[in-house]
């Protein structure tokens, strides 16, 4: 078994947050009197994370997945609870524990803007206390599995979002972490480049073993990145397990897509008792729950005359997005 | 504190900001035209107060001069050093980019105070020692290694007042997120810091030495450059800047815990 190498206990978080009334009325009462009330945005969560796991934090906006994130690499007091994180306590934010994890924010950025992204490299490398040689052989290293070696000497403000993203990457990750915290990571990249994102993740994590915590919004970064997935509501747990299974458990039906031969083989078969979620001439798209999968395919194989046949999953995005609705699972 | 470290740090620190600045060399020309025309104006102005009368609170106009020489690289230095980077610290809260500095390995309010430099403010800085130099003639002050030492305490002291001061107020932004404000005041106390402290009504030099002490950054460097300053004030300036220096560092450390970063 490996060793956990995140540990939540009892973990709470309240901010104190003052609300304003609209108009000039609501605007001079707010400047004269404030009223702050205290918002707890993270409520007694408890969870362990082991050595190289990859997790995918869930949740809507502001349902506080990021508030996590920064309580576990230390930027942020708990209210209360217990936090170890590689045995640190990560408010501290000791020297040693510091040089072994790091923080990827898909919205903000810490590249010199004006300088080429090599420079940034550099000043990193002297921060985390690693030679010129070795830094240099770590980011030729990390520049070819990226992708990025041609753009490593262009000022940061003439990169693209994606190239940026890249060398984002790449200055986070040059004193090699052993923990890696992602809060969407993803954004605004095209497609090409979050697939590449998402591939150079998988690598980093295969070749290091370095554990993933990560939230965003593409279900495509959860779905191809995580096996592990925590739904956070309301400042709660409502679920921690794998991703499979939560599919599985909100998701009991399945989808099939029937091509009928005939327009009277599609009505008949419309009209058997199935449960139809879409009709299209001869095309027919029937739910059915999966432990009934076969006896049903076999009653409509003899019935019917079928031209065509596909199964398929209801999208992970429908199935996520009725989470974060309901925060239940 | 591993000193090399930090001394290694600070040389990228210097290469990457002087680079970032040279990618706008128009924009280092207008400020080194104003630091020029800035000290010309200053220097008029005291020809104008000094037309009518040849002393002021005590001070002749080529003694005046020398407080106008340290106000002048006293602003060299905050235009170099802390306007680009304790201003930078009300940003760094309001979009919460204090998350990178505050993940880093390295002392935080090493990192925020000492990131960047403006070059241009380096014209101000030799301008202002150039006017003191000049001044060491007219008022016929003998210059030996004692008298330097003397004076590069105070005017260290001064720098360290002045810092430590700015840091504060800008630490507050933890709280209160946006303090351009007060920053602004404390430029406008330093503008007045450029008068003898003696040409001030009582009430206001106790004002000026008490609560906000600009008498110690300017006043004091300037009276121990003219040999007129007594051993117990230049002690209370070092005791001052420390405290004061300690304060800002405690006052850091603690708002850091109240800091929420800004939201995603």
């Amino acid at each position: 078994m490996e060793k956990n190498i995140i540990q939540v206990e009892d973990l709470s978080k309240s901010f104190d947050i003052s609300s304003k009334e609209p108009g000039i009325k609501g605007t001079v009462k707010h400047f004269f009197k404030r009223e702050t009330k205290s918002i707890e945005v993270i409520k007694n969560i408890n969870f362990q994370i082991k050595k190289g796991e990859i997790v995918g934090f869930l949740g809507a906006n502001g349902a506080g997945k990021t508030t996590i994130l920064k309580m576990l690499c230390g930027l942020i007091y708990p209210s209360a609870g217990n936090l170890n994180v590689t045995g640190y306590l990560p408010y501290k934010r000791r020297h040693n524990f510091l040089k072994n994890i790091t923080l990827i924010m898909g919205q903000k950025q810490q590249l010199i803007w004006d300088l080429p992204p090599i420079e940034s490299f550099y000043l990193n490398a002297a921060i985390y206390d690693i030679e010129k040689y070795e830094a240099k052989r770590r980011i030729k290293k990390l520049s070819d599995m990226l992708e990025i070696d041609k753009e490593l000497f262009i000022p940061v403000r003439k990169l693209s979002l994606g190239q940026r993203m890249k060398a984002e990457l790449l200055a986070s990750l040059i004193h090699k972490p052993n923990i890696l915290f992602l809060d969407e990571p993803t954004l605004g990249l095209d497609i090409n480049a979050q697939r590449n994102l998402r591939k150079f993740l998988q690598i980093y994590n295969k070749e290091t073993d370095a554990t993933i915590c990560l939230t965003s919004h593409y279900m495509k970064d959860i779905t191809s990145l995580c096996k592990r997935v925590i739904c956070i509501h309301e400042g709660c747990i409502t679920y921690d397990g794998k991703l499979n299974k939560l599919l599985k458990k909100i998701s009991p039906l399945k989808d099939i897509l029937i091509v009928c031969k005939t327009d009277k083989d599609a009505k008949e078969l419309s009209n058997s008792g199935f449960t139809i979620k879409s009709r299209n001439q001869k095309e027919i798209i029937i739910s059915i729950k999966k432990e009934l999968i076969k006896p049903s395919l076999k009653e409509i194989l003899n019935k019917f005359d079928i031209e065509d046949l596909y199964i398929n999953e209801p999208p992970v995005d429908e199935i996520i997005g009725n989470i974060l609705i309901k925060g239940k699972v | 504190m591993n000193i090399k470290k930090y001394l290694k740090i600070y040389s990228l620190f210097l290469q990457t900001s002087i680079a970032s600045e040279l990618e706008y060399k128009t924009n280092i020309i207008i400020d080194f035209i104003t630091a020029i025309l800035s000290l010309i104006g200053s220097l008029f102005l005291l020809t104008i107060f000094f037309q009518s009368t040849d002393n002021i609170g005590g001070w002749k106009f080529e003694q005046a001069l020398i407080i106008q020489g340290i106000y002048t690289i006293l602003n060299g230095i905050t235009n170099t050093w802390f306007n680009p980077n304790l201003t930078e610290i009300v940003k760094h809260i309001r979009e919460g980019t204090l998350d990178f500095v505050l993940l880093k390995p390295l002392d935080s309010q090493f990192f925020i105070s000492l990131k960047k430099i403006s070059p241009s403010g380096l014209l101000e800085i030799i301008l202002g020692v150039a006017l003191l130099l000049y001044c060491t003639g007219i008022n016929q002050i003998n210059i030996n290694i004692g008298f330097f030492i003397l004076c590069l305490t105070t005017l260290l002291c001064s720098i360290l007042i002045l810092y430590s001061l700015w840091f504060l107020i800008s630490t507050t932004t933890i709280w209160f997120v946006k303090t351009w404000n007060a920053t602004e005041v404390l430029r406008s106390f330093l503008y007045i810091g450029r008068f003898p402290l003696n040409s001030f009504s009582f009430s206001l030099r106790i004002f000026f030495s008490i609560f906000i002490p600009i008498a110690f950054i300017t006043t004091i460097p300037s009276e121990v450059f003219l040999g007129l300053a007594q051993l117990w004030k230049i002690l209370l300036e070092i005791v001052v800047s420390g405290i004061f220096f300690i304060v800002s560092r405690r006052f850091w450390l603690f708002a850091l815990r109240y800091y929420t970063s800004a939201s995603s």
